[in-house]
């Protein structure tokens, strides 16, 4: 399932400081976007206005399904997930961590098994899935990260830098996985980085905000 | 001296054959205190979780700072209140639990749970806050973000329980007000030892006290494996 993401005149401002200053775009499905811009542009805050996970001040976030707006409650909460840059690890095992999001849904054991294996399989933690999720490196943590979201089968993906903290072999194959789940989830994959070379390699559009809007 | 050898001679004696008498104040001690702590722990911990997570608690601040002062509550001031109460002429009076077990074991949860309450607050409020955001950015309803909160909180919050223990274990005042040191019915640890240091009977206090010491040890140790598997990654750092 795929959703179409239309966002229109969004603003937000913090204490005063104005960090998105009305910016507009519609994300399709089955496409993957890459939002460049220096620190503080305002990357981690549209993500996160996005994800849902804090309100705008104006403008409007609109997901589609073939048109039709959806409701912003738990079930469209539910169809999309933002990748934090800090992740944020749960003091349990890697297993556990990456079986969250089904928890939540009450998905059952077995499944919930096959569908951990499966993501730990691409993520590459397959042999770390019993260890104390605190005690990974940083890359391996950020891979965890995109493990945990990827059982989810979002239809909209949102990555904050996903590739900072892991090796170049690593980058390469998140960017292998991001090509794959835009292919057999249809999904909207939203990230933004720093790397140039990621963004030409991994992203179809690459837009660049700067005085708080797309340019 | 010789009073002091020859009675920790009979104490050790007393534990080696688990004198029926020494295990008898000893179990309804644990019993006593285990109970008062579960409904401590029952109360205490939902109630932290609450005044710490629920948006615009009222009066948070307030609240906080009266538990904050019940921690240190005087036992035998909660003692002399749940006798006033229970008493004969009291408002709760005809429940005629004055000199009972249940008695002691209200005083106890009374002393239990702002401790519970308080610590359990302390520690799900060291929980970072990306461990909510990161709970519902994959999906959780405002509920199952803060059952994620506190399950990160859980070390701290077993620890804060662990504390409450050790203070219900070795507190005397309030079971000796309400509990009257009845032998076979109310007369545990704590009360005991106050009534045979008296009587001259050291051997029976000397055994209680290492039973004490021994418990207070244990609560002790797990103390300090609870607190041990909380901090992260559990990195033995060289300085
Ligand atoms: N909660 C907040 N309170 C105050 N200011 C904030 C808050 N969140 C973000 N800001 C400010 O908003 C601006 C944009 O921050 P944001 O994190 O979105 O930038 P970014 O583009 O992701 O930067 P980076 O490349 O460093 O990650 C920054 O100047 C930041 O200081
Ligand atoms: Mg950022």
């Amino acid at each position: 399932m795929g959703l179409t993401l239309n966002v229109s005149g969004l603003k937000k401002s913090y204490a005063g400081t104005v960090v998105l200053d009305g910016c507009s775009y519609r994300f399709e499905s089955g496409s993957v976007y890459a939002i460049m811009g220096p620190n503080g542009a305002g990357k981690s805050t549209f993500l996160r206005l996005c994800a849902l996970l804090e309100r705008p001040d104006e403008g409007k976030i609109d997901f589609l399904d073939e048109d039709v707006s959806l409701e912003h409650d738990l079930s469209l909460r539910r169809c999309i997930t933002l990748l934090l840059p800090a992740v944020g690890v749960f003091n349990t095992s890697v297993y556990e961590n990456i079986a969250y999001g089904l928890k939540l849904r009450k998905v059952n054991k077995a499944e919930t098994e096959e569908t951990v294996l499966n993501a730990a399989e691409i993520v590459g933690l397959k042999d770390k899935l019993r260890r104390r999720a605190v005690t990974l490196s940083s890359g391996e943590t950020q891979r965890m990260g995109l493990a945990r979201a990827l059982v989810i089968s979002p239809s909209v993906l949102f990555l904050d830098e996903p590739t900072a903290a892991v090796d170049a072999g690593s980058s390469i194959a998140i960017e292998e996985i991001i090509q794959n789940i835009t292919h057999t989830l249809n999904a909207a994959i939203i990230l933004s980085t720093h790397d140039r070379e990621l963004a030409d390699r991994a992203a179809d559009v690459i837009l660049t905000l700067r005085n708080g809007r797309f340019s | 001296m010789d009073l002091i050898i020859e009675g920790i001679r009979k104490a050790s004696l007393l534990i080696y054959t688990l004198d029926a008498e020494l295990m008898g104040i000893v179990l309804l001690s644990l019993k006593v205190s285990l109970t008062a702590l579960s409904v401590g722990a029952i109360l205490g911990v939902p109630a932290g979780a609450l005044i710490c997570l629920k948006n615009r608690f009222p009066l948070r601040h307030f609240v906080l700072n009266i538990l904050n002062t019940a921690m240190g509550l005087p036992p035998v001031v909660v003692g002399l209140f749940l006798y006033l109460m229970l008493s004969r002429r009291g408002p709760l009076g005809f429940m005629g639990i004055l000199y009972t077990a249940p008695a002691m074991i209200i005083a106890q949860s009374i002393l239990a749970f702002p401790i519970v309450a308080s610590l359990s607050y302390a520690a799900i409020g060291s929980v970072p806050p990306i461990i909510r955001q990161a709970a519902l950015t994959l999906g959780a309803t405002s509920y199952q973000s803060a059952m994620a909160i506190v399950k990160e909180a859980r070390y701290g919050i077993i620890s804060g329980v662990m504390a409450a223990f050790g203070r219900l274990s070795a507190e005397v005042g309030a079971v000796l007000i309400v509990g009257g040191n009845i032998a076979g019915r109310t007369r545990v640890i704590t009360s005991a030892i106050v009534l045979e240091t008296d009587k001259g009977d050291f051997s029976q206090a000397i055994a209680l006290g290492i039973v004490l010491l021994g418990i207070s040890f244990c609560v002790n140790i797990a103390l300090y494996f609870f607190s041990r598997r909380g901090n992260a990654a559990g990195y033995r750092y060289w300085v």
